[in-house]
C-alpha cells in the first residue's frame, strides 16, 4: 500500500429512537490503499452502515458525522447529493448480498449494466453494449451476448453475483465495498465468485473493503482485517497475524472457529462483556490504523 | 434458471427450435387457460340471469300480452315464448339468443334491448373512460410522490383527498359541483349530454359524442360535449383517483424498500432515475390490474352520476327498467356489464404477460 484512498476517521451513523439517539456506528477510523480489507463482526455489529456511509447512502433521519472522510485527499463528508451522485458509482461502488434482491428483476442484465457504464461514461448504445459483454467475459461468464438479454429470474445466484460485480466495475470506481458478496450463494461457488473478484480488483489496482461475519473467509482472502463489534473497531490486523490477536472478541471469534487439525466436540460458545462496548480500543499490531 | 447445479458457470444451453417452440405452446395453452375460465365465467352469469329471469315474480307473458289478454291469446303467447319447454331447453334458446345479441324486447321502450343498449352504453362508456382517465393521469403521479416523499406536505394532501373521496357521498359532491360550476360560474354545461342545440347533429358513429364529433371535424359540437361532460367525468375521476393514487403509493413503497432500488442509488442514479425507471417499471404491473378493476367499477357503478346528471346511460337503463319490472332491459343490460368485467379481467391478464418478463 503506498498512498491512502480513502480516510476515514471517526466516523458515526446516528439513528433517533424512541429511547434517545441510537448509534449504529460509533467512531470508526480506518486507511484504505490498493487492498484488501476485511471488515468482520457479528450481525448488527455495523458493518453495513459504515459502507452505506462511505458511500453516502445513509437515508435520513439517519445521520452521519466524521472528523474526515476523504476519497483520494477530497472531502466527500456529506456531500450535496448531487456531487456524490457523480462519486457514486463511477468512484466508489458496491455488491450486496443477494443478487436475487438486487437486480431490476423486469430489466435485462444487458439493460442494466449498460445504465451502469453509460451513466457515468457517457457515449453511444453500442459503445456500452460492447463495454458490457467485455465485462462478462471477464468475469467469466460463457455466451455473454445470451446472457445480455435475460432477466434476473433466469439465472442462478452465481451467475447474477457475477453479474452485479460486472455491472459494478463497468464504469472502473476506484474501490469496491463488497457486503456479504457471498453469504447469499450456494457453498460450491462461493470460491469461484470471490476469486473472480479478487482477480478484477488486482488487475485494477482498486481498493476493496470485504464485509463478512465469516473470519475464516476474510483472513484467507484479505490483506489486513477490522474486528468491529457494537459499532467499533475492537481490532486491526493483519490477517497473517490474526493468531497474535489480543482482544477477547477477535480470541473468542477466532477459539469458536472448527478447526479440523484440533476437531473438539462441542465449539465454546462465545462470551461478550459488557466493557468490550466502551472498553480500551485500538490495540494496533500493524503499526497504522 | 439457466443453471443451477452446476456451480455459478453452468453451460447455457442454446435455445433450439424446439424448446422455443415447447415454450411458445405453453404459453399458448397458459393464454387458452385463461380465455377458457373467463367463458366459464361468462356462462355462469348467463346462467344466473336466465335463472333471475325464471325466479322474479314479475309474469313476462303478462308483460307482453297486456292484462285484458283472454287465455286463449295468453297461452299462445306462453307457447310462442317457448316456456312450455323444459328449462334446460329455454336455457340453451336463451344462450344462443343472448349470443346474437337477442336480448328480447324493451316493454318500456318498445326496442329490441340490444338497441337500447347500443344507444346507451357509449354514453356510459365515454363518461367512465374519461373518469378513469383523469383518475389515471393524476392518481399515478400522486401516489407516486406520495410515496417518495413519504411524510411530506404531498403525501398529507393525498391521504386528505383520498379520505375525502372515499367518505364524500357522491350525490352531494355531485349536486354541489352542479351548483358551483354551472348554477353559479357557468363554467360547464348542465346536466345531459349536449345543449340543445347541438341534440341529434353529430353523425353517429361510435355513440360517443366526443370522439363522433372530432370524426366529425365539428368543434362546437365537441366543445358543448366536453363542456357537459367534465363535471361528471371529473366526479367519477375523483373517486377512481382516490383508490388509485392510495393502490399506487402502497405498491411503489413496497419497492422502494427493495434492493435493487438501492443498487440504482450505488452506480448513481438520480432519485428521478431510480424511481421512475427503476422502481415504476415494476409497480406498472399490478397497476394495470387496478385500473381495470376501478374502470369497470365506473362502468358498472355510475348510476347515482349518471342520475344526477341526466346522463343518459347504462346505468339510469338498468334502474330505470327495474323500476319498471321490465327484465328484458334488466338482465340485458346486466349481461353487457357483466360481459364488460369479464372482458377487462381478460385483458389486464394480458397485459400482465406482456409487462412482466417472470410471467413468460
Ligand atoms: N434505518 C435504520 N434505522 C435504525 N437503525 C438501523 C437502521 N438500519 C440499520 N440499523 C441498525 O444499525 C445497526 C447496524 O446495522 P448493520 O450495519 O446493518 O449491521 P451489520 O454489521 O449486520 O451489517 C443494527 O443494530 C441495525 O439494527
Ligand atoms: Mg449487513
Amino acid at each position: 500500500m503506498t498512498q491512502s484512498l480513502l480516510q476515514v476517521r471517526n466516523l458515526r451513523v446516528t439513528f433517533p429512537s424512541r429511547q434517545g439517539e441510537f448509534h449504529a456506528v460509533r467512531g470508526v477510523s480506518f486507511d484504505l490503499g490498493r487492498e484488501r480489507l476485511g471488515v468482520v463482526g457479528e450481525s448488527g455489529s455495523g458493518k453495513s452502515m459504515t459502507g452505506r456511509a462511505i458511500l453516502g447512502l445513509v437515508r435520513p433521519p439517519g445521520r452521519v458525522t466524521a472528523d474526515r472522510l476523504e476519497l483520494d485527499g477530497e472531502s466527500i463528508l456529506n456531500l450535496p447529493e448531487r456531487r456524490m451522485r457523480k462519486l457514486r458509482g463511477s468512484r466508489i461502488s458496491m455488491v450486496m448480498q443477494d443478487p436475487k434482491f438486487s437486480l431490476n428483476p423486469v430489466m435485462t442484465v444487458g439493460d442494466q449494466i449498460m445504465e451502469a457504464y453509460r451513466l457515468h461514461a457517457g457515449g453511444s448504445r453500442d459503445i456500452a453494449r460492447q463495454k458490457a459483454l467485455e465485462m462478462l467475459n471477464a468475469v467469466q461468464i460463457r455466451d455473454p451476448e445470451r446472457v445480455m438479454k435475460t432477466y434476473p429470474h433466469e439465472v442462478s445466484g452465481g451467475m447474477g453475483q457475477r453479474i452485479m460485480i460486472a455491472m459494478m466495475l463497468a464504469p472502473d470506481p476506484q474501490i469496491l465495498i463488497a457486503d456479504e458478496p457471498t453469504s447469499a450463494l450456494d457453498v460450491s461457488v462461493r470460491g469461484e465468485v470471490l476469486s473472480i473478484m479478487d482477480g478484477l480488483v488486482r488487475d485494477r489496482g482498486m481498493g476493496l473493503i470485504f464485509i463478512s461475519h465469516d473470519l475464516n473467509l476474510v483472513s484467507k482472502f484479505c490483506d489486513r482485517v477490522l474486528i468491529m463489534y457494537a459499532g467499533r473497531i475492537v481490532e486491526t490486523l493483519a490477517a497473517s497475524d490474526l493468531h497474535n490477536a489480543r482482544h477477547p472478541y477477535t480470541q473468542g471469534l477466532l477459539s469458536s472457529l472448527p478447526r479440523l487439525d484440533a476437531p473438539v466436540k462441542r465449539l465454546p460458545v462465545l462470551q461478550r462483556e459488557e466493557s468490550w462496548r466502551d472498553g480500551e480500543l485500538q490495540i494496533k499490531l500493524s503499526g497504522k490504523i | 434458471m439457466i443453471d443451477t447445479n452446476t456451480g455459478g458457470q453452468g453451460p447455457i444451453p442454446p435455445a433450439s427450435a424446439p424448446d422455443r417452440r415447447a415454450a411458445r405452446k405453453r404459453r399458448l395453452r397458459s393464454i387458452a387457460g385463461t380465455v377458457l375460465s373467463l367463458a366459464l365465467t361468462l356462462l355462469g352469469l348467463l346462467l344466473v340471469t336466465f335463472i333471475i329471469g325464471r325466479v322474479m315474480p314479475i309474469d313476462p307473458v303478462l308483460k307482453v300480452v297486456g292484462d285484458r289478454a283472454t287465455q286463449a291469446q295468453y297461452d299462445a303467447a306462453y307457447q310462442a315464448m317457448g316456456l312450455d319447454q323444459p328449462l334446460v331447453v329455454q336455457f340453451f334458446r336463451y344462450l344462443t339468443e343472448v349470443l346474437t345479441g337477442d336480448f328480447g324486447r324493451s316493454i318500456s321502450t318498445g326496442q329490441p334491448v340490444i338497441e337500447d343498449i347500443k344507444r346507451v352504453f357509449p354514453a356510459t362508456l365515454e363518461l367512465a373512460t374519461l373518469g378513469t382517465l383523469i383518475g389515471v393521469s393524476i392518481g399515478v403521479p400522486l401516489g407516486v410522490i406520495a410515496a417518495a416523499r413519504r411524510g411530506g406536505i404531498i403525501d398529507q394532501v393525498a391521504r386528505v383527498v383520498a379520505l375525502v373521496g372515499y367518505s364524500m357521498p357522491i350525490f352531494w359532491l355531485g349536486l354541489m359541483g352542479l351548483l358551483l360550476f354551472y348554477g353559479i360560474l357557468g363554467w360547464v354545461g348542465g346536466p345531459g349530454r349536449q345543449g340543445i342545440i347541438y341534440d341529434g347533429m353529430v353523425p353517429h358513429v361510435t355513440g360517443m359524442i366526443l370522439v363522433d364529433s372530432l370524426i366529425a371535424g365539428d368543434w362546437g359540437a365537441f366543445r358543448d360535449a366536453f363542456s357537459h361532460i367534465i363535471l361528471p367525468a371529473s366526479l367519477l375521476g375523483y373517486f377512481s383517483l382516490a383508490y388509485i393514487s392510495r393502490m399506487t403509493r402502497s405498491f411503489m413503497l413496497e419497492q422502494l424498500s427493495a434492493e435493487y432500488i438501492t443498487t440504482g442509488r450505488v452506480k448513481g442514479l438520480s432519485e428521478r432515475a431510480v424511481i421512475w425507471r427503476h422502481a415504476f417499471r415494476n409497480i406498472s404491473i399490478p397497476l394495470v390490474t387496478v385500473i381495470a378493476l376501478s374502470f369497470g367499477s365506473l362502468l358498472e357503478g355510475s348510476v347515482l352520476t349518471e342520475i344526477i346528471f341526466s346522463w343518459p346511460g347504462l346505468g339510469q337503463y338498468i334502474t330505470k327498467t327495474l323500476l319498471a319490472g321490465d327484465m328484458n332491459a334488466v338482465l340485458g343490460g346486466t349481461v353487457v356489464v357483466g360481459t364488460c368485467f369479464i372482458g377487462l379481467n381478460l385483458l389486464s391478464d394480458l397485459l400482465y404477460r406482456v409487462l412482466d418478463p417472470r410471467s413468460k
